[in-house]
């Protein structure tokens, strides 16, 4: 009972302009790629809505090509399970055994490749650029998936400013087969961004997209690429013990704060890097929080003698896998306690910290984000507290820290390695709760903890802070009581 | 369509019945049962009544090795507990639960999809498909695009390219699983009456055949009545036990 092979595809005949391919018309070539066409599409049909639509089609290669196959159809497996406004929205779908195709939105908009072109480009829109996608990497790893292919050709931004993650032919998805696991014999990714772990055959470490992303980053910033664009296996593993010229060395208006994020993203062990995607967007928004380590004062390479006992590491070294992204992103969270550090009742604001600490004890790759809002009138009447507005503000500095610091002992977090877990921001607004609220959001915060009701003047002028917070915030809020 | 695939049911009445209800509200309108509906559980009678129904509305059913010991009388081959096991079965079936499960083909299917027991390749051998390497040898013995069968009692899902390439995958109970046209698949539901991979939860699994989706499902059921019920038929006290851990 021999069985039958699954289709070597037939030959069709090329597509053209025109052509209605299941209900949709063919209007331009808009892309031609190693591995796919792009086509401009509308529905065909007189009262058909005239939604802007791309679709993908695999170019063939003669007879079989197990690697544009394959890709294609992983393309079509996670495309559809995914939504929100960082993918493009899946369409339709055709397969083999017909014209097969890939339907979806069509991005106004470019790739980020422009922008490589004439790198370096201005520190800002690096940084803009980098927590955009950043952003769009946590939505990703959040529904599962992990890109393993981030690169300029594959970010597109769109009119209204989100990155949009493209290509999907390499990703893995950590609930459903991985079709790619048998069928290379070569780490599978683009040359210059591969994560050192790629190149090992691991494809379950959402952190591999953080280390293209530093790749990224390092580009815009620099103008050149950390480790060139190898072709060979062996030039893809000198990631593994050697380490890029640092940013600054290359572009000396780099700050610091930045060759930080950029050369941890760059680490070659995961473990080192960003813990999640929304860690590395939390401090690209928040410089004046990263903490400076060997990383930001590094101005050559290391030396040959450390690049040699990096190479002896490098040799037979397993890397240590992960549960997949949903998993290492789960694990990696961004706890917020927002604090009334001025008016809440001491034993409030202990019970506070016990609940803090022992979220931080339970998740080892957490962060914590400890935030006061210094409330501002509505009426600019109080020149006053305006005069004394920084004093205010490094005021409540000092007692969030001084709040923060038996929490920090006690988790021994005091350390170099370890402070750049805990940061302290204070807020100027006069809605605290709309404050927290827009605060966590934009921070992609996981879980909120606050107390319950204060006796200062915030609960007197704005009824309970807490109870809008959880009304209002989209993620986990915790309500401590005494 | 959205197809039920049910399978080692093991006269495990309690998990029978969540895992039908359960389908029901999934939408499920048609199933396949792909053998041992008795062995180890107190309600074999109940089990192959209710099997019986379902075929005698359309579904599919083979046969499994538990059945045909049940068919055949306890073989000298057995060990004491099992042969204990296949007496008192026998002793509950009537002579046409008797005959319905002598009745059972050894495959079933049509089309795209083939229903066996244990393996296409030789059924009636009843060998586990227990990795890749008998994975491939089933899906190279059939030309069903969808295979699915039993026998072993833990999900998996097996895969396999027109170049060779195979792999598996440990499922996560519902995540819909579209089933690419590009390469053929084996599909073990896992064991709804005696489930084994730690979790007591009934294992079943739903397919709908017009997008080729696959989605595993766990369902919770009464364990405590299901193995009290072995407990006070006098069968062996450890296949009570093992349905509270389910291993």
């Amino acid at each position: 009972m021999a069985s039958e092979a699954p289709a070597a595809p037939p030959t069709r005949p090329p597509l053209e302009p025109g052509q209605v391919v299941d209900g949709y018309r063919l209007e331009e070539r808009t892309h031609q790629g190693g591995m796919a066409n792009l086509w401009r599409v509308v529905r065909a049909g007189a009262d058909a809505p005239a939604e802007p639509l791309v679709m993908k089609v695999p170019r063939i290669k003669g007879g079989e090509d197990p690697a544009s196959i394959v890709g294609f159809e992983v393309e079509q497996m996670i495309l559809p399970a995914l939504s929100g406004p960082h993918v493009p929205r899946f369409v339709a779908k055709g397969d083999f055994t017909g014209q097969p195709y890939i339907v979806m939105e069509r991005i106004a908009g470019d790739s980020l490749k422009a922008r490589f072109d004439v790198a370096p480009i201005p520190l800002d829109e690096v940084v803009t650029i980098g927590w955009k996608v950043a952003t769009a990497l946590h939505d990703l790893h959040r529904q599962h998936v992990i890109h393993l292919d981030v690169k300029p050709s594959n970010v597109m931004l769109r009119e209204t400013g989100e990155a949009v993650l493209v290509d999907f032919g390499l990703s893995r998805h950590d609930r459903l087969p991985d079709l790619l696991e048998e069928e290379f014999e070569l780490p599978m990714g683009t040359g210059p961004y591969m994560s050192p772990e790629q190149v090992q055959f691991v494809r379950n470490d959402p952190r591999s997209d953080l280390y293209a992303l530093g790749v990224m980053l390092y580009h815009l910033a620099t103008g050149a690429r950390p480790f060139g664009a190898p072709t060979s296996v062996r030039g893809l593993r000198r990631r593994l013990w050697q380490d890029p010229a640092p940013p600054r060395a290359l572009r000396a208006e780099i700050p610091p704060w930045l060759q930080e994020v950029i050369l941890r993203c760059l680490e070659v062990q995961p473990a080192r890097r960003h813990q999640s995607a929304a860690q590395l967007a939390f401090e690209l928004q928040n410089p004046d929080q990263v903490v400076l380590t060997a990383r930001a004062d590094r101005t050559a390479s290391s030396s040959r003698l450390a690049q040699l006992r990096r190479w002896f590491d490098a040799i037979g070294a397993e890397p240590a896998s992960t549960g997949g992204a949903t998993t290492q992103t789960a694990r990696s969270p961004i706890l917020l306690a927002a604090l009334d550090v001025g008016g809440a009742d001491p034993g409030l604001l202990e019970a506070v910290r016990d609940t803090v600490q022992r979220l931080l004890q339970t998740e080892p790759g957490a962060r914590l984000a400890c935030l006061a809002v210094m409330k501002t009138n509505l009426i600019g009447a109080d020149d006053l507290l305006e005069a004394d507005g920084s004093s205010r503000h490094v005021n409540l500095l000092v007692q969030l820290k001084h709040w923060a610091h038996p929490l920090m002992k006690a988790l021994d977090l005091t350390g170099d390695q370890q402070s750049g877990r805990v940061t302290f921001h204070v807020l100027e607004a006069s809605d605290a709760a709309g404050a927290i609220v827009d605060y966590a959001r934009k921070n992609r915060v996981d879980h909120i903890v606050l107390g319950a009701r204060s006796s200062g003047s915030l609960r007197r002028y704005l009824g309970s802070v807490s109870s809008q917070v959880a009304a209002e915030s989209d993620c986990t809020v915790t309500v401590v009581r005494t | 369509m959205k197809i039920a695939l049910i399978t080692d049911l093991h006269a495990n009445r309690e998990a029978v019945e969540a895992v039908l209800g359960h389908a029901a509200s999934r939408g499920a309108i048609r199933h396949a049962f792909l053998g041992d509906f008795v062995g180890y559980g107190a309600d074999p009678g109940w089990v192959v009544d209710r099997v019986r129904e379902f075929v005698s509305q359309g579904a599919a059913a083979v046969l499994g090795n538990h059945d045909q010991a049940v068919v055949q009388g306890p073989l000298p081959s057995m060990i004491p507990e099992a042969r204990q096991v296949v007496e008192w079965t026998r002793a509950q079936l009537s002579g046409s639960q008797l005959d319905f499960l002598a009745s059972l083909p050894m495959t079933a299917g049509g089309g795209d999809r083939l229903y066996v027991h244990a393996n296409a390749y030789a059924p009636g051998e009843w060998g586990y498909v227990t990795g890749r390497m008998e994975a491939v040898r089933s899906l190279q013995a059939t030309n069903a695009r969808f295979t699915f069968c039993g026998h072993m009692h833990e999900p998996r899902l097996y895969h396999l390219t027109g170049t060779g390439k195979s792999g598996d995958f440990v499922p996560m109970a519902g995540t819909p699983i579209p089933l690419s046209m590009q390469r053929r698949w084996l599909v073990i539901p896992g064991s709804a009456g005696q489930p084994r991979d730690g979790n007591p939860a009934a294992c079943y699994a739903l397919f709908e055949t017009d997008s080729a989706t696959l989605t595993f499902h766990r369902v919770p059921y009464d364990v405590a009545a299901a193995s009290a019920k072995i407990r006070s038929a006098g069968l062996p006290p450890r296949l009570a036990d093992r349905l509270h851990h389910g291993e």
